[in-house]
């Protein structure tokens, strides 16, 4: 499954790109996000609570940031082990594009799950996924553009 | 009811008496003093290899009594799950059977495939605690259709077998049937897959281990089909368990279906857990759990084709099918598609030359094994939707062109060219009259009916047999089959006259206590109501090889019709000295055993009494005591067969394709009780058209994950999805059953999805649709309409 959006932040590419790599922004924006702890100056160890269909999960993994391409490309990739409720991984390619003050920021994700929850909410996890990638871009907007006031 | 009930009543069923009170006993009601209770954590990985399971802090968890994995049952030796049921490929090498360890050691082959077992006090301790196990994954490209898993540079399954292929089988004569198509006016052929099921009977599996230390017993109590072969399989080959010390036990079973009579790891697992922990162990799969833990059945790709002359008569026929068998073997998972399918190509017909390839395919799925029907009817499918095609490509009425071809009723005994000779049958009479039931004579008026309300309406038709009664141990050992497939049954007299019957069958929803207590109401004159049947108990019952393959009729209740038998044979030498006559003298009639030609008796009663009060009794020449055993071994299998008529309409705008009648006439031999066979036509029957409607097992291709893995994705047929079902009997009795019985378990599930699909087909056929793979769903089916619409216009 592949999710794309684009969407307009009204702030300089350089602080999307601060706040996108930044732990403690990233941490607000991602739903259900407990904790996201810096293990290295590119990888990230998260707890995340997800709600998909009837199960419920805490999934613990390691969040990857690749800034090699940085400002511009930005691909973040990760993956979390739910216990016995399974796993679930992906990734975003975020792309960013200076348009004066404004930054156009694109996303290309995907998302794969395994186990239980994927057994009972293969059907809904498209719709979840959409949901949880819009809710974390719709905060991150939000946050980046009240910084940059 | 003091009375006799005999063969041809429909009494109440006895079992209800405790079902519909909720007095039942199922394994998931038994609770031990000092029960642990077990949970699984399960790979959620089609295919991996393990590199490291640390238990360490589940094992730290609160209530946690012990965590196991696959190599703490290695290092203790326990064996693998052994296959009951071995076959030869066309080279004459035996199938590659790779080793089954109850969990998984190195590499997890399927999503479900279990890794940890943890016990604890409670369940929720155990399942919180399964949580905490670490397991280090090195995941592994996996592959789920047997096209896929057989194309070059496919995951192998098993790193020892790269091709991914159990066996390359074959039957027939490969020859003949090339000759055949040489001569051939017309081939119909079909490619087509028949889907996979998942069986869901309503009780999810349980199991308890138990061991006592006082006398060296385990005791294991589970939902199972066959509790003797549980004991054979899990004793000899897995934990090494003397026969005389393993007591298995299957209580009330919620259904079975085929699901049941598998031996499943989690068996094993919980005796051999409470042997190490000197507890009794209980484990209760969830429902979620049953979805990728319970074999699953059918998942065939097939391409098959008829030859046919000039008249419409058939000439030969060549089918190759790839059978998926999961990733593991399971007991009978070879054999299903193999010898209870290739057999099974003849139908109905006269055929003179068949060839069938089967290859067996290793994928990353849950292990594939027999499900209601098992082989047959996938074979009639086969079959069935040849002979439409044959027939629409003709331009041959599809019933005409099946009575072209039919076996007539004076041709019985039949040999097919494949293995099996049908002993009787009249497709024809029940094919006669299921036409004239169905009024196929009004059926374009109700189409046009329809169609003015812009439906589409169609009939279809199958006319199949099945071979059941499983099953002549000399010829099944000859096929492969490790065990014999005989039944057993004791008929214990009491001093009272009651009737106690041991028999090795199952009952999980058949009505055997109560069609049994009617064969020896009538055979002994007891009242019913002084009859009990026991089963599912190996320190209870002798011995016996349980329920599958419609065979608890068939050979249970031939077995017990002969310790009858022997129950009035002794009964006559009791009543001859009595009486003082001879014994060739003495008739038992009416539960009366008199001396021929006067009127002096003696009831059964009497003698039951007499033979444990042996006051007047030949003490010299005759044993006291009224208890008589039998075994029964049949020497050849049964064969009901049927007609079956289907008529639906589908709303071309939604898909959705409703069933507006459906009848069938069956040929399951003597009847014993009409309500039962009804009750069992009807499952069966909603079964068959829950695979052709409604129901499939859905991998996603690339990750292996089960996608219908709960009911909001695997759709099980309704109430309300059926139409009034119209049935009528048509038997011919059996030529070598004692009761002329045939079995009547699997007939429905055999006969209806190609019914049904045939009728979908012929609904769709305004626009050009010869074929439909099954299920039917309305999102299939309005995909088809529109393609076909699309291409309609573009021509």
């Amino acid at each position: 499954m592949e999710l794309k959006d684009t969407l307009t932040i009204a702030a300089p590419v350089e602080a999307v790109f601060a706040a996108l790599t930044d732990p403690e922004t990233v941490r607000a924006c991602i739903p259900g996000c407990e904790s996201l702890v810096p293990v290295t100056a590119t990888e990230l160890q998260a707890r995340v609570a997800l709600k998909l269909g009837p199960v419920k999960a805490r999934f613990s993994g390691l969040v990857e940031l690749d800034v090699s391409a940085a400002p511009q490309r930005i691909r973040l990739s990760g993956r979390g082990d739910g216990g016995i409720a399974g796993f679930a991984q992906g990734g975003a390619d975020v792309e960013l594009l200076a348009d004066g003050q404004t930054t156009i920021l694109t996303y290309v994700a995907k998302a794969e799950i395994g186990g239980k929850i994927a057994q009972m909410g293969a059907r809904l996890i498209d719709g979840t996924a959409r949901k949880l990638a819009s809710e974390f871009f719709t905060d991150f907007k939000t946050i980046v553009e009240d910084a940059s006031r | 009811m003091s009375e006799v009930i005999g063969i041809g009543a429909s009494p109440k069923r006895k079992e209800d008496a405790r079902f519909v009170r909720g007095r039942g006993t199922y394994v998931a009601d038994i609770k031990r003093p000092d029960m642990l209770v077990g949970a699984f954590l399960r790979s959620p990985h089609a295919h991996a290899y393990l590199k490291s399971v640390d238990v360490s802090d589940a094992l730290a968890a609160p209530g946690v009594v012990a965590v196991y994995t696959g190599e703490d049952l290695k290092k203790d030796n326990v064996g693998g799950l052994p296959v009951g049921w071995g076959i030869s490929g066309k080279d004459g090498n035996p199938m590659k059977e790779p080793p089954h360890p109850p969990i998984a050691v190195g590499k997890v082959r399927y999503v479900g495939d279990a890794v940890a077992f943890v016990v604890a006090e409670t369940t929720d301790q155990a399942e919180a605690a399964a949580e905490l196990i670490r397991v280090d994954y090195d995941v592994l490209p996996a592959v789920v259709g047997v096209v896929d898993a057989l194309r070059a540079g496919a995951p192998a399954v098993y790193d020892d077998i790269e091709d991914n292929l159990c066996c390359d089988w074959d039957l027939g004569d490969a020859a003949a049937v090339e000759a055949a198509f040489r001569e051939a006016a017309h081939v119909a052929s079909v490619e087509l897959v028949n889907n996979r099921l998942i069986g869901n009977p309503l009780e999810p599996r349980a199991a308890i281990g138990e061991y006592n230390f006082a006398t060296g017993q385990y005791t294991l109590w589970t939902t199972s089909q066959f509790p003797h072969v549980v004991r054979l399989l899990m004793g000899e080959f897995v934990l090494h368990i003397p026969q005389h010390k393993l007591r298995v036990v299957a209580p009330d079973v919620g259904g079975g279906f085929g699901v049941k009579q598998f031996h499943y790891a989690e068996e094993a697992i919980v005796t051999w857990a409470a042997g190490k922990l000197g507890r009794p162990v209980k484990w209760v799969a969830r429902r979620s759990e049953g979805f990728i833990s319970d074999a699953h059945g059918r998942d065939h790709v097939t391409e098959a084709e008829l030859a046919v002359d000039e008249n419409g008569k058939f000439l030969a026929m060549r089918v190759k099918t790839l059978a998926n068998m999961g990733a593991y073997l399971s007991t009978f998972g070879p054999n299903i598609p193999t010898n209870l399918y290739a057999p099974l190509l003849s139908g109905v017909y006269r055929i003179p030359a068949i060839y069938c390839e089967v290859k067996c395919v290793f994928t990353n799925t849950v292990p594939v094994d027999a499900y209601r029907g098992a082989g047959r009817p996938e074979a009639t499918f086969v079959v069935e939707r040849l002979v439409d095609l044959a027939a629409r490509e003709m331009g041959i009425d599809k019933i005409d062109i099946r009575r072209r071809n039919m076996i007539p009723k004076e041709a019985y005994p039949y040999q097919t060219p494949v293995i099996v000779e049908y002993d009787s049958g009249d497709p024809m009479g029940c094919l006669d009259r299921a036409e004239e039931l169905a009024d196929v004579a009004g059926f374009e008026a109700r189409r046009a009916e329809a169609a003015a309300r812009g439906k589409f309406r169609g009939l279809g038709v199958s006319t199949y047999v099945e071979a059941c009664g499983l099953a002549p141990s000399r010829l099944a050992i000859g096929l492969g089959a490790r065990s014999g497939l005989y039944e057993s049954a004791t008929v214990r007299v009491h001093p009272s006259g009651a009737v106690t019957v041991l028999i090795g069958t199952h009952n999980h929803g058949q009505g055997h206590e109560t069609t049994f207590a009617q064969i020896v109401s009538q055979q002994l004159g007891v009242p019913f109501q002084d009859i009990d049947i026991v089963f599912g108990d190996t320190d209870r019952v002798q011995h016996g090889l349980g329920t599958y393959g419609s065979r608890s009729l068939v050979v249970g209740g031939a077995a017990l019709s002969r310790a009858g038998d022997k129950v009035i044979l002794k009964g006559r030498k009791i009543a001859a000295h009595q009486l003082e006559a001879s014994v060739d003298d003495i008739i038992f009639e009416n539960g009366e055993f008199s001396v021929a030609g006067t009127d002096r008796k003696k009831t059964f009663k009497e003698i039951a009494g007499s033979a444990y009060v042996p006051g007047n009794y030949p003490l010299e020449t005759l044993e006291p005591g009224l208890e008589e055993q039998a075994y029964y071994d049949p020497i050849n299998f049964t064969y009901p067969g049927g007609a079956h008529f289907a008529e639906i309409e589908i709303d071309p705008d939604t898909g959705i394709v409703t069933l507006e009648r459906y009848t069938a006439v069956d040929d399951v031999g003597t009847i014993i009780n009409p309500m039962i066979v009804e009750g069992q036509l009807h499952g069966g029957i909603v079964q068959g058209i829950g695979q052709a409607l409604f129901e499939h097992g859905v991998y996603d291709q690339s990750s292996g994950q089960l996608l219908s893995g709960s009911f909001m994705d695997y759709c099980m047929p309704r109430a309300d999805n059926m139409p009034q079902i119209v049935l009528e009997p048509h038997s011919t009795p059996c030529a070598h059953t004692p009761m002329g019985v045939k079995g009547c378990g699997e007939c429905g599930t055999i006969g209806s999805p190609a019914a049904v699909m045939s009728a979908v087909v012929d609904a769709l056929k305004p626009l050009g649709v010869s074929h439909v793979d099954m299920p039917a769903t309305p999102n299939h089916i309005w995909n088809i309409i529109r393609n076909s619409r699309a291409q309609i216009a573009a021509e």
